[in-house]
């Protein structure tokens, strides 16, 4: 491997991480009042602050559908989105928004359940004070459940960074995509394997750092 | 703050848990609860610190009519009222000082003010110098105080005890109505105390309500509540906290069939009297004692003692007029 591969594998490492930080960042914007949707307007005796089953319903459907399809053929169905908001279809800044849509139903489900873990009664309590709904998302149900939202935070980058390996088959750039490209379209098997190892690595090391975070703040307590 | 309630209702589908309650809670006390499991107690404590609605009924602090507030007037209203609960429910996010600082955060309170109070607050309630521990480090009597003092950071005018002690050792259930009392005389508070316990009502209560299946079956002042029970869930109550239930009773106290059963219940000076030896001498009946015991009820005795009496029928009933002079309540027990 001479060092115009290990300069594509460089690029190919950056593409990959800008991808994720993006896709992470704005499938949590996406994800969160989502999540805290959901679980403010479930039923009271599921800890719901605002109870609705209609919008709750929808919401869950929704959700539901969004995660039962499958990935690339959801970035082939958002081309016109990512058309839409970035002007082309291919790359990877065009591949964040596919990316970003497929991990926000997830991350709604993982901050509706770490929010729904929060004893009902210290809920109750906040209210008996006379804190709003605002406060109680606020200063209670999002602060008491913290170390369960960084866990799934974590999860759900290790999920992105698959889904980005993914997203390189169809033009999205990244490791996958150098993996696919050199590794096995060119039986690179050495730049297939320094592809992955790098993903694997990656992951360990979020896995490592969510763990820390998760650690410290319940140790804390 | 007197609280009244008129004849609330609420039910949950075909269960009424509140089936028509009206109760007046005097200003300036500590009014006890008590129930079993199941009698409503935890639904009537819902609707009174504002938690829930009645379906029908009225409740007021004061004059002022509150099961009807809007949402906001509610949240204006819910911040003066103190509540603690059986599993303290306090914030694992946060310290001690964080805990007793979040009502004082949510009504706009400036930070030096927060801290001030906060200090204060964890003096009053024994505290000194723990502001800094995480929850789990505390023990329940510890954190029951910081509930204590996160509820009455706000200087409420009402605070609701829900079952505060059931989840402490008898020792600590002790230092934390005592200190319940105390926080009581010097805030003038008014004190609701939902309990299953009848020692906290003897401990704790001036007056006590009765519950059972969600309506009052008896309510007064805990000394005459005590000297004379009426329903048969206040004596049954009473019955558990002088270890005359049945399962402690089944090898002490075994009744025969030819002669009476009864419970005599003393009350302040007669209680050192020797009346069941005068009236023994007097009608010429003999006093078999099975148990007893003497309770202090605020600053009052209150003796419970299981007999049985023998003699003829004539006799006996001579010998239960005689003890109904001397103010002794007499209640005969069902012989089986």
């Amino acid at each position: 491997m001479n060092s115009r591969i290990w300069m594509l594998v460089f690029d190919s490492t950056l593409q990959t991480l800008s991808m994720v930080f993006f896709s992470t960042l704005f499938s949590l914007l996406l994800g969160l009042p989502l999540g805290i949707l959901l679980s403010a307007t479930s039923s009271e005796d599921q800890g719901g602050i605002i109870p609705h089953p209609v919008l709750n319903n929808v919401l869950g459907r929704i959700v539901n559908v969004l995660r039962s399809f499958p990935f690339i053929i959801l970035m082939i169905l958002l081309f016109p989105l990512s058309r839409l908001l970035i002007g082309t279809s291919i790359g990877t800044t065009a591949t964040i928004v596919p990316l970003s849509i497929a991990a926000a139903p997830f991350v709604a489900r993982v901050i509706e359940t770490a929010l729904k873990e929060v004893d009902p009664g210290v809920v109750q309590a906040a209210r008996a004070m006379g804190s709003t709904n605002m406060q109680i998302i606020c200063k209670v149900l999002i602060p008491e459940a913290l170390p369960s939202l960084v866990s799934g935070v974590t999860l759900t980058i290790i999920n992105l960074i698959g889904y980005s390996a993914m997203a390189g088959a169809i033009g999205g750039g990244g490791l996958g995509d150098l993996a696919i490209r050199y590794g096995y379209q060119r039986f690179r098997g050495d730049i297939m394997l320094v592809a992955v190892v790098i993903i694997l690595v990656l992951v360990e090391i979020i896995q490592v750092i969510g763990n820390k975070i998760s650690g410290r703040l319940l140790s804390r307590r | 703050m007197q609280i009244v309630l008129k004849d609330l209702k609420r039910s949950y589908g075909a269960l009424h848990a509140v089936n028509q309650i009206s109760l007046f809670i005097p200003s300036n006390t500590v009014y006890g609860i008590i129930g079993k499991s199941g009698a409503g107690k935890s639904t009537l404590v819902r609707l009174i610190s504002l938690l829930e609605r009645p379906d029908a009924g009225e409740v007021y602090f004061d004059d002022i009519r509150v099961d009807n507030l809007t949402k906001t007037q509610l949240i204006q209203r819910r911040r003066r009222i103190g509540m603690i609960f059986q599993n303290f429910n306090l914030f694992s996010s946060r310290n001690a000082a964080q805990n007793i600082a979040y009502p004082l955060e949510i009504t706009g309170t400036s930070k030096e003010e927060i801290n001030k109070r906060v200090e204060q607050l964890l003096s009053l309630v024994g505290l000194e110098g723990r502001g800094k521990a995480p929850i789990s480090t505390l023990s329940g009597g510890q954190k029951q105080r910081v509930a204590i003092a996160r509820a009455l950071a706000t200087n409420p005018d009402i605070l609701f005890c829900d079952e505060a002690t059931s989840a402490l050792d008898p020792q600590t259930t002790h230092s934390i109505l005592a200190l319940l009392k105390e926080i009581q005389r010097k805030m003038s508070l008014t004190v609701v105390m939902i309990t299953h316990q009848m020692e906290v009502v003897r401990d704790a209560c001036d007056q006590v309500a009765v519950l059972n299946d969600g309506v009052v079956v008896e309510e007064g002042l805990v000394a005459d509540i005590f000297a004379n029970p009426k329903h048969e869930v206040t004596k049954e109550f009473l019955s558990h906290l002088t270890g005359f239930d049945d399962s402690s009773a089944d090898k002490m106290v075994q009744w025969s069939k030819t002669r009476g059963a009864y419970t005599l219940r003393f009350r302040g000076g007669t209680t050192d009297q020797p009346i069941l030896s005068k009236i023994s001498r007097q009608v010429g009946v003999d006093f078999n004692i099975r148990a007893g015991g003497i309770q202090k009820v605020g600053d009052l005795d209150i003796g419970t003692m299981l007999v049985d009496i023998s003699g003829s029928d004539e006799q006996r009933q001579k010998a239960i007029e005689a003890l109904n002079q001397m103010g002794v309540v007499v209640e005969e027990e069902a012989v089986v």
